[in-house]
């Protein structure tokens, strides 16, 4: 039975993820209307967590397309195993057994190496299908996928028609480095992922980092919130975050304003460009941590 | 399947129904892309027993019917303004779709050139500055002399006043760009030698030699195709070439299969999704509402600062060439753009700068900013007529 949405949202709270009330509603209306869904965002604002969390939620499989430049059918639906083919063509040669019923054996199930897309329609137990990074794929491949999407079936020449045994529910991130097809995103439901709110980013550093004090959780995501108006040239993600609040639990901090040193110190995991660590200076620290504190 | 938990659509009263198809008439008059089978999910969602509050409905239909970010911005205004009529009515309805009076084009450059006018015959009034030169009474200095009847490329765009003689020259420059776009993308396709086997086509192959694989076909990642991102500058010293450049940066978007553009003058705007539309005309109109305030006065050293910052990291990859449209006249400070250049040019493989004033005799590139962005180009190439983009190509095939 379909959930609502405050249960959604206590379940990815308790698979790890921190949800809004959009994304909560967002995937209370994949199930309703059967659509998949579309998450924008900058690059490590956990758009893939979401998926993940999804699985857990819905305790089913997740099964994950990562794709890429020249990602093609033979990579995200299906191939045939051509060495074990052609070994088992060999093998019965000797035995001269008939051609067509050869043909038959070598083009079977067995010889079937399922790929991701076809593997998430054949389940038994609807799973979870992650597409990420769907803008790095090729325009054609995105069309190809399109239609997947709408008929849940993949047709296969030598075997015939594979129909979904259930219809997975679908997720699609995208970084944006290419702009997708109108027909695409109106496929899809959307829901833009944005950096956190303070205090959502400090329920996360709870959730994922174990033994943090809540004070200090939400100084720190107070501190990323002023960081991330700095002018960096790499934006630090969510994942940065809980890195360093990890970073600063294990070396003892107790609140950010009393270890302006160690904070200073351990700003590599946060900034990764040579640029960003040169721009935020021990001055700039002190400015944004007197904000905080 | 979820439907089963949703009541059937006759339930609605007909005049919730209306409202529904209001609100999505008013999303399409604003840019979002919806369809019949959004309209068809919302009625639905408005008969389900979840999302009877309207708190609720406001982040489904969200989810529902925006496609990117900029609809995602702009929904709950909209959805605030239909629904709960706050805001101001009539500004929702009609947002975007006309440009205010007074405000300068793309388009309106363009006719003042003379470019569209002059379908109703004689009467149209010149500007006295183009009678003159036409006539070749002022001695402008500058100009080098170039006449009508000289073949159109080496003509230079500032000197073609013939509305069609410029329509010609615009087409040319369009079609310029295609075909910069056909041999760049022939050259990875030759590319067959790879580090993994190509088992299928090797078994193909096999067959000719009764089986055995004697010709082994490898394959390889496909060569990845070089990205144009163009920065076209539209201040009011580049007047004279801002509609031809135009038309040359939108054959290059409709057949690159990779290409941004920006417009810039004292800010920057991304207009690659204007200029996607396929007719010229539509595209430059759209382009025109999107930069309002074209013809004015340019900082380039802060539109860059702008692209490195905002843009930057999502356009370009390190197969990216860099080309800016733009005669280097800076109204910013010079240190802004050398540095800002520097920054780009880290980022990216090539900086093409294409300056329509080199075709001008006797030119100088002393301009302070000019000067400033001196080291950090690739290639300083002028961009006066249409030989001189002709030119280019065997340059951009070579990156």
């Amino acid at each position: 039975m379909t959930k609502t949405r405050e249960q959604i949202a206590e379940g990815l709270a308790a698979a790890g993820y921190v949800a809004d009330e959009g994304l909560a509603t967002a995937i209370l209306l994949t199930e309703m209307l059967n659509r998949p869904l579309l998450l924008e965002g900058e690059a490590g604002v956990g758009k893939t967590e979401v998926a993940k969390a999804l699985a857990k939620l819905e305790d089913t499989d997740l099964i994950r397309l990562q794709c890429y430049e020249g990602l093609d059918r033979s990579d995200a639906i299906y191939e045939w195993n051509y060495q074990r083919q052609l070994l088992a063509i060999k093998a019965r040669e000797a035995s001269g057994e008939d051609a067509e019923r050869l043909e038959e054996a070598v083009f079977s199930e067995k010889y079937l190496l399922e790929r991701p897309l076809l593997a998430a329609i054949r389940q038994e137990k609807p799973p979870v299908l992650l597409i990420d990074e769907i803008d790095r794929a090729d325009e054609e491949f995105e069309a190809y996928l399109l239609e997947i999407l709408s008929d849940y079936q993949v047709s296969i020449p030598e075997l015939g028609t594979v129909r979904a045994a259930s219809i997975p529910r679908v997720v699609l991130t995208s970084n944006g480095t290419r702009e997708l097809s109108d027909a695409l995103r109106r496929r899809c439901l959307y829901h833009y992922v944005d950096y956190p709110a303070p205090d959502r980013e400090a329920r996360i550093l709870l959730s994922r980092v174990q033994g943090l004090d809540a004070v200090l959780a939400l100084q720190i995501a107070e501190l990323m919130g002023k960081l991330r108006k700095e002018d960096l040239a790499k934006v630090p993600g969510v994942a940065e975050t809980i890195d360093w609040a990890a970073a600063l639990l294990g070396l003892g901090a107790k609140s950010l304003a009393e270890s302006r040193e160690l904070v200073f110190d351990t700003l590599a995991c946060v900034l990764k460009t040579r640029e960003d660590q040169a721009r935020v200076t021990r001055e700039v620290t002190d400015r944004l941590l007197g904000k905080v504190a | 399947m979820a439907t089963s938990a949703l009541t059937t659509q006759d339930d609605i009263g007909a005049a919730l129904r209306l409202r529904l198809a209001g609100f999505v008439r008013t999303l399409r008059d604003n840019g979002f892309k919806t369809g019949l089978a959004e309209t068809n999910d919302a009625l639905a969602l408005l008969c389900s027993p979840f999302i009877k509050r309207p708190s609720a409905l406001k982040p489904a239909f969200r989810a529902l019917f925006c496609g990117r970010r900029s609809d995602w911005q702009r929904f709950d205004e909209l959805f605030d303004a239909y629904w709960f009529e706050k805001g101001v009515k009539s500004g929702v309805k009609v947002s975007g779709s006309h440009p205010k009076k007074g405000m300068k084009t793309i388009r309106d450059l363009m006719d003042a050139q003379g470019n569209r006018q002059d379908t109703i015959a004689g009467d149209v009034e010149r500007q006295p500055g183009e009678e003159d030169e036409e006539t070749g009474d002022t001695p402008s200095g500058r100009r080098e002399g170039a006449s009508i009847a000289e073949n159109l490329g080496r003509i230079d765009f500032r000197d073609i006043h013939d509305p069609e003689a410029l329509e010609k020259a615009h087409a040319l420059a369009e079609r310029l760009a295609r075909s910069m776009r056909v041999r760049l993308t022939r050259r990875d396709r030759r590319k067959r030698k790879g580090p993994r086997l190509d088992l299928r086509r090797t078994i193909r192959h096999s067959i000719a030699h009764g089986g055995l694989p004697i010709e082994l076909i490898r394959k390889g990642p496909r060569e990845r195709q070089l990205r144009l991102v163009v920065l076209l500058d539209a201040s009011g010293s580049m007047n004279n070439y801002t509609a031809v450049f135009t038309r040359f940066v939108h054959g290059i978007l409709d057949n690159f299969r990779e290409a941004e553009a920006f417009l810039f003058h004292t800010r920057l705007v991304h207009v690659s999704s204007a200029l996607s539309e396929r007719d010229a005309a539509r595209a430059l109109d759209r382009m025109g509402l999107m930069a309002q305030g074209v013809g004015g006065g340019t900082k380039i050293g802060e539109a860059l600062a702008d692209f490195n910052r905002w843009h930057a990291a999502r356009v370009i990859h390190s197969r990216t060439c860099v080309m800016i449209l733009s005669d280097g006249y800076d109204t910013g400070a010079p240190e802004l753009l050398g540095e800002e250049m520097a920054r780009l040019r880290r980022r990216c493989k090539r900086i093409v700068w294409l300056n329509p004033l080199i075709g001008w005799q006797g030119y100088e590139p002393t301009a302070g900013g000019m000067q400033a962005a001196l080291p950090n180009i690739d290639l300083f190439a002028p961009a006066h007529n249409l030989d001189s983009l002709a030119a280019l190509e065997p340059y951009l095939a070579k990156l």
